[in-house]
């Protein structure tokens, strides 16, 4: 199979996407000319012009709102934003009008809209640039919100969830836009809400998403070749709805679970992943469930305290031995 | 205008006003609850400005939208079973007064967040010219909503990428209950516009006849050179912002005094009078004709049904 980046799968899915599709467009900040902060978009202007690829000010209050106005009346936008930390500007369209509209008008107005960007925490970009927003997003019904890990599941994902009829959260991850993953030439469809299991195994589930994927396949690693542990990863992949039947197998196998993210602790996708342990799989956990998050703090500029307060494979390592009774 | 046009515009407006005065009775019934904004004293605005509109024109107002949805032709009972709450109501009963939608007649709401809509209206506008289907969209807002960062960055995309959208400012002097005076600098409404190179066209609120006339200028200039439009509209709400409000802000005598001179109907009635010859008699049959309609309407709402609970999780994700 031929390895693909990310940055690439994603800009292929929306290309596809705007080849089938003249409703679908592209908004935001420096997508056209510049063909994205990050690259993304390279080639879309050339090919699909400037009413399709569109430079927008920077507006995200306004250029989101035009854009679920937009959906309404049955085009279908792609929004991108520079990053999600600049969604904020714009979080009252995507929550309170783009999630909602559908219950309120009694399924008569639907918002098919997809709004990407990357998210998380990317090095030496400090407190205002690092931040992951899946439990936020997570938190609101009438929203879809997945994080692809792969190339594959971004070009797939992002297909799907150009397709569908709700308004979809695409988290991506800057450091993860180079990483280049074998891709299938076509697969029939992606699922927007399914987890997978990325590594089988019986002592420990490693429950996380986005980059948390590559930090759980690393620690597998170690806890495999150093410390005889078999550790089960799921990656998630959609953050609502949240696939807890995947999550229940798991802990049914290995009776312990670790959830990872860079997200904060408080109300964080940890929070939900053990309380769902917790409702529904208590009797069988061996050990305490226990969450690796970011610190309960902003993000740090100086690297030692960067570094120190995000998810790391040390600390995974540690964490897991701990449950597995190894380690105090 | 033949008489039988000129007189429907007066049935409308007289629909809306007896309209949302059954509502008030119903909400101090406890039938309707919540949140329930009236358009008592705003009805020339829709009604003028709705003779413009288009099967392919889109619309989009606040949360002070009954006579939005009226006057684009819903049947009042489906509006006040809405309001409620009843499952035969246009949202089914899930939105309630804030929140009614008619995706056949491209009324996209009901926003309840002050001033969304305008940024969503822009959305519809640049919908219009993507598709090239010749329509233009309405957007309403009110004055509290023009304090809005987000209307300014709305007029710039749609002044930049030159979108079909016509702007209807209805100044109806008080955000909830904050004067347009203690709100805005220097009076400063009518020249929003202006850094952004669009037009304003004013109008009198409370003369349907010039609301008709200035719209029409308006919706022309939106629709054949596709740019936007701002319409000021200089109007009165007789009713608190909503129902719970005991309009504290304003005297008692400041409202009758509008209601005494500028009342939309009584102004346009005696236009008909004057102008039409007709007589006393025809006006006070529409109004007891729109009365007996509102009380079929009312009786129709209280009648239906609650939604079920197992409609609490539908319509949710598709």
């Amino acid at each position: 199979m031929i390895k693909t980046s990310v940055r690439q799968a994603i800009r292929d899915a929306m290309a596809e996407e705007m080849r089938r599709d003249s409703s679908i467009f592209l908004l935001g900040e420096d997508v056209g000319r510049f063909e994205g902060a990050y690259k993304v978009s390279r080639g879309l202007l050339r090919e699909f012009g400037e009413s399709r690829v569109i430079d927008s000010p920077i507006t995200e209050h306004g250029f989101t709102g035009l854009g679920v106005g937009a959906s309404m009346s049955g085009l279908r936008p792609i929004i991108e934003f520079m990053t999600f930390n600049f969604a904020m500007q714009a979080i009252d369209h995507i929550v309170n009008t783009a999630a909602k509209t559908l219950f309120m008008s009694g399924g008569n107005v639907r918002c098919p809209i997809v709004f990407r960007g990357p998210n998380g925490v990317p090095r030496g970009v400090a407190a205002q640039h690092s931040q992951c927003f899946a439990s936020w997003y997570a938190h609101v019904p009438g929203l879809r919100v997945v994080a692809p890990y792969t190339s594959s599941e971004a070009k797939w994902l992002l297909k799907a969830a150009i397709r569908n009829d709700s308004p979809v959260i695409f988290l991506e991850h800057e450091l993860l836009y180079s990483k280049e993953f074998p891709i299938p030439p076509k697969i029939e469809v992606m699922p927007l809400d399914q987890a997978c299991i990325v590594r089988e195994g019986t002592d420990i589930t490693l429950a996380t998403f986005s980059i948390g994927v590559e930090h759980a396949v690393k620690t597998a690693e170690i806890l495999q070749a150093e410390h005889g542990i078999s550790a089960e990863i799921i990656n998630l992949i959609s953050l609502r709805p949240i696939d807890s039947s995947t999550i229940i197998k798991s802990i049914q196998k290995t009776g312990r679970i670790i959830s990872i993210e860079e997200g904060w602790p408080v109300c964080g996708i940890g929070s939900e992943i053990i309380s769902i342990v917790c409702e529904k799989a208590f009797g069988y956990l061996d050990a305490d469930p226990a969450r690796i998050c970011s610190a309960d703090a902003p993000i740090p500029y100086a690297p030692n305290l960067e570094k120190a307060a995000l998810p790391t494979v040390e600390k995974i390592v540690r964490t897991a031995r701990k449950l597995c009774g190894q380690i105090r | 205008m033949r008489t039988e046009e000129a007189l429907d515009l007066y049935r409308k407006m007289v629909e809306i006003r007896m309209f949302e005065e059954k509502a008030a009775e119903l909400y101090t019934q406890g039938h309707i609850f919540g949140f329930c904004h009236l358009y008592t004293g705003q009805e020339a605005v829709i009604v003028g400005i709705s003779q413009n509109f288009t099967s392919t024109d889109s619309v989009i107002t606040s949360y002070r939208d009954h006579g939005h949805l009226l006057a684009l032709g819903v049947e009042p009972r489906y509006v006040m079973a809405e309001l409620c709450g009843k499952i035969t109501g246009c949202s089914k009963g899930k939105g309630g007064s804030m929140h009614l939608y008619n995706r056949l007649r491209n009324f996209y709401g009901g926003n309840g967040i002050v001033g969304a809509q305008v940024s969503i209206g822009t959305g519809l506008a640049f919908a219009h010219k993507y598709k090239s289907d010749g329509g233009i969209s309405f957007t309403f807002f009110g004055d509290g909503a023009a304090n809005q960062g987000q209307v300014y960055e709305s007029f710039n995309m749609a002044a930049l990428w030159k979108l079909p959208a016509l702007y209807i400012l209805e100044n109806n002097r008080y955000a909830l209950a904050t004067s347009a005076e203690r709100s805005t600098v220097r009076n400063s409404l009518k020249k929003r516009g202006d850094p952004f190179g669009i037009r304003t066209i004013c109008s009198d609120g409370m003369n349907l006849l010039e609301i008709i006339q200035k719209s029409r200028e308006a919706t022309n200039q939106v629709r054949e050179r596709s740019e936007p439009v701002i319409l000021n509209i200089d109007t009165y709400r007789y009713k608190g912002h909503s129902m719970s409000d005991p309009g504290t802000y304003r005297t008692r005598s400041e409202v009758e005094t509008v209601r005494k001179s500028r009342d939309p109907i009584d102004n346009y009635g005696n236009v008909l009078q004057k102008d039409y010859g007709l007589s006393m008699k025809i006006l006070e049959t529409i109004n007891d004709d729109a009365v007996e309609k509102m009380e079929i309407a009312a009786k129709f709402a209280i009648d239906s049904q609650f939604p079920k609970e197992e409609n609490l999780r539908s319509d949710i994700l598709i």
